[in-house]
């Protein structure tokens, strides 16, 4: 790289720098909107061919689609969006890119520094609305300043714990010309510890060998570790045995078809995941943050269990969750540690004791928590998602979803086999996320296929990029479980406030076929069981974007759940009664 | 690289208070920082964003050249939140080194403040008797008022403000508590 930056260095102008910069850091495609405050960056990105640009059709578009690149390569998205309302329509993704710790790097236009603080004309204070939303960012005041900032850009939203940057730029530091000097001019002293302590890794490998109850509890930090993580922790599982549960986040790290693979846990968790969690004695949490939904209730929380918790993040442990053995670090790193002192030490476990709590897991396995009531007159949304798994298990596939219920049966019915596979809004719950998201998957992955599990009413709610998808010929199939209800909510409000359904369903959705064809798409409604596996083949052998309405039973309930306020033990499962389940200390947790 | 001093209790022989008590504990924590625009309200956005108390906060630059601020914080809750809010500090990019003086051993603290004082007769003469005795300097005096500066701990000048509340204080500006580690060594 150093050769190609000597190269391309020395005097230009703020926005051919741009370009440049986002060159050397070896970017090929950039998720945008332009505007009066990027018109030079955009004037600049037409006259070259290295950086694809996709056009979205709203800003949050571009942040939630840089979203769906990164965390389906592993390498940082990059957005553009001009200054005021463009900047401010991208606050809803960088929240949720720093929720969920998702590298992306967003350029925004800003109005010339003279007229900063004035008012001026789509003048927004970015820097100072975007602050709490990003992991840092920047107002470049001069174009000298320019490559350097950038260069550090990418360098903080990668290293650590990943997350969302913003550089504001303002149109006439892009207008000026100024000096560059290629990637080694950012400032190198960002760097966070990747090393666990020895000594720490130690004690958890004693741990390991005495534990009778173990299970690994693991988080989207194993998939932002990199591929290396989770070839580590299928090592580590393989040799141990020990049985292994994830989060939202990290579902893919493990394989769903692995043998000590437990399932999701959390308030949407299997019953065997939370129950084995409740009654471990060895909890080795790796790359969660012991979030609300996965804990429940605190003080009630896995009580005779010793925790180790490995983290990259020093304010992720302790921070809900009393930790034994906390150790900062990169969870590759640590994990090839581990996996070293624990073989040093001869590779021990309590295997009768294992083979015990195996026996108990199966018991709890047994309950067969996932199943449902089938119906031959109305689709079910599960049995929707079980075909769709079985019809697309064995493809090169990505899966991107909206935020409900239909993301909670995705997580339980789809299985996941590698990291990278699985993107969900996960931490701040973003309505809105899986389509963009899905156009940001197909662009890095354009052959692969791209499934979109949505509900209409999130859908609804950044439709409009159905223009983007068809503009680049992306086939991204949005499979909607259409139950003309926001069905998370009218959950809760049926558990939780009496059955009165206050504004949780929609009187005048779109007809989707028609909507498809509007935009010059493809659109397929299946309403009857029997039609389901056939109008699914017709989706995917479809070359292009194809939106699915799925018409499923619009009062079905997602289990099992761990009400609000409850522990892991006291798990709803669904045929169970579930009136007043949620007691009014719990109505008040969201 | 971050420099966060673990446990503000697990590092002292004498203090063998859970990490996990309930109990509010008063910490003075010196926080250097990057000078560029915006790290204060990073810091301070960090405070009220997550709901932590903020007493005291002072900063200035003290290396021009590097680009250096200090600002000095004094801050209370348990011991779970002092250590969130260390590690929550040592998160934000500009701030090079977090360090929590009250476990990291003895500290001088002070804090400077000024007091505008009116009156007449027997309150006048009193109030600059206990000025005296405060050891606060007159700065500004007209027939019927006096500034004084005083420097000490916040305790004195609480004691200060409290024994010229009834001699006619009218007016009080208080620069915030500065910390320094007493010793000759530098833990900065």
């Amino acid at each position: 790289m150093t050769g190609q930056t000597e190269q391309t260095g020395g005097q230009m102008t703020g926005a051919k720098m741009v370009v440049q910069a986002l060159r050397d850091q070896g970017v090929d495609t950039v998720f945008g909107y332009p505007g009066g405050a990027v018109l030079p960056i955009y004037d600049e990105l037409f006259q070259q061919n290295d950086i694809r640009h996709v056009l979205v059709r709203h800003e949050q578009g571009a942040i939630h689609a840089a979203e769906g690149y990164a965390r389906s390569t592993g390498k940082p998205g990059v957005a553009i969006v001009t200054s005021g309302p463009g900047a401010t329509n991208a606050v809803t993704g960088l929240t949720d890119a720093l929720l969920d710790s998702i590298p992306i790097v967003v350029l925004s236009g800003q109005v010339p520094t003279f007229m900063i603080g004035s008012d001026a004309f789509q003048e927004a204070d970015t820097v100072g609305i975007t602050r709490p939303c990003t992991k840092h960012n920047w107002l470049v005041k001069e174009t000298d300043r320019l490559g350097s900032t950038l260069h550090e850009a990418f360098h903080v939203a990668t290293q650590g714990r990943p997350g969302p940057v913003l550089v504001d730029i303002p149109k006439d530091v892009q207008f000026a010309t100024g000096s560059y000097g290629g990637k080694e001019t950012r400032s190198t002293r960002y760097a966070p510890p990747v090393k666990g302590d020895a000594a720490a890794i130690e004690a958890l490998a004693r741990a390991m060998e005495t534990a009778r109850r173990p299970i690994f509890y693991t988080g989207g930090g194993v998939i932002n570790s990199g591929p290396e993580a989770s070839k580590l922790l299928r090592d580590l599982v393989e040799a141990t045995g020990f049985p292994i549960t994830s989060t939202l986040m990290g579902l893919g790290a493990y394989p769903a078809s692995g043998e000590q693979w437990l399932g999701m846990l959390g308030m949407h968790g299997l019953y065997e995941a939370n129950m084995a969690m409740h009654g471990c004695d060895l909890m080795i949490c790796i790359g969660a943050r012991f979030d609300d939904r996965i804990t429940g209730r605190i003080d009630a929380f896995s009580p005779n269990s010793t925790r180790a918790h490995i983290d990259i993040d020093p304010s992720s442990l302790n921070k809900v969750i009393r930790t034994d053995i906390p150790i900062i670090g990169d969870v590759a790193e640590v994990l090839k540690e581990l996996l070293g002192a624990w073989s040093a030490r001869g590779r021990k476990t309590d295997r009768e004791g294992l083979a015990q709590w195996q026996a108990q897991i199966n018991e709890w396995r047994a309950k067969d928590c996932l199943a449902f009531r089938n119906s031959d007159k109305v689709i079910k949304p599960q049995y929707a998602l079980q075909r769709l798994e079985a019809l697309t298990k064995d493809r090169d596939r990505y899966i991107t979803t909206e935020v409900g219920q239909h993301q909670m049966w995705a997580a339980q019915y789809l299985g996941f086999e590698a990291p990278n596979r699985w993107m969900t809004s996960g931490g701040l719950g973003t309505m809105g996320y899986g389509f963009p998201a899905s156009v940001g998957v197909q662009m890095a992955h354009p052959d692969s296929l791209v499934i979109n599990v949505a509900g209409e009413a999130s859908w609804l709610m950044n439709m409009q990029e159905m223009g983007t998808a068809v503009q680049y010929r992306l086939p991204v199939k949005q499979f909607i479980l259409n139950n003309e209800r926001l069905g998370m909510v009218r959950q809760w409000q049926e558990l939780l406030h009496g059955e009165r359904y206050s504004q949780s369903w929609s009187e005048a959705l779109p007809d989707f076929v028609k909507l498809a064809e509007a935009f010059g798409a493809k659109g397929i409604i299946c309403k009857d069981p029997a039609d389901l596996d056939d109008a699914i083949m017709e989706m995917l052998d479809h070359d292009g974007p194809v939106i699915f309405d799925c018409l499923v039973e619009k009062h079905e309930n997602c289990f099992p759940m761990i009400p609000s306020g409850k522990a892991h033990n006291e798990m709803l499962m669904g045929e169970v009664s579930t009136a007043h389940a949620i007691e009014a200390g719990g109505a008040v947790l969201v | 690289m971050l420099n966060i001093k673990a446990g503000s209790t697990s590092h002292s022989a004498y203090n063998l208070r859970s990490v996990y008590s309930d109990v509010e504990e008063r910490h003075t924590l010196a926080v250097i920082v990057e000078n560029e625009p915006g790290v204060l309200a990073r810091v301070i956005g960090l405070f009220s964003g997550r709901g932590y108390n903020i007493e005291s906060l002072t900063v200035a630059e003290i290396d021009h050249t590097g680009h250096m601020s200090r600002i000095t914080l004094v801050t209370s809750g348990t011991p779970q939140v002092i250590e969130q809010i260390k590690a929550q500090l040592g998160r934000i990019v500009p701030v090079h080194e977090v360090h929590d003086l009250t476990v990291e051993g003895a500290t001088v603290e002070r804090e400077l403040a000024l007091f505008k004082v009116r009156g007449e007769g027997e309150h006048r003469v009193e109030a600059l008797r206990l000025a005296d005795i405060f050891r606060a300097n007159v700065v500004d005096s007209t027939l019927e008022s006096f500034v004084f500066e005083i420097t000490g701990t916040p305790e004195k000048i609480d004691a200060f403000a409290d024994l010229m509340r009834p001699l006619g204080l009218i007016e009080l500006a208080r620069t915030g508590v500065a910390a320094l580690s007493r010793g000759p060594d530098s833990r900065v």
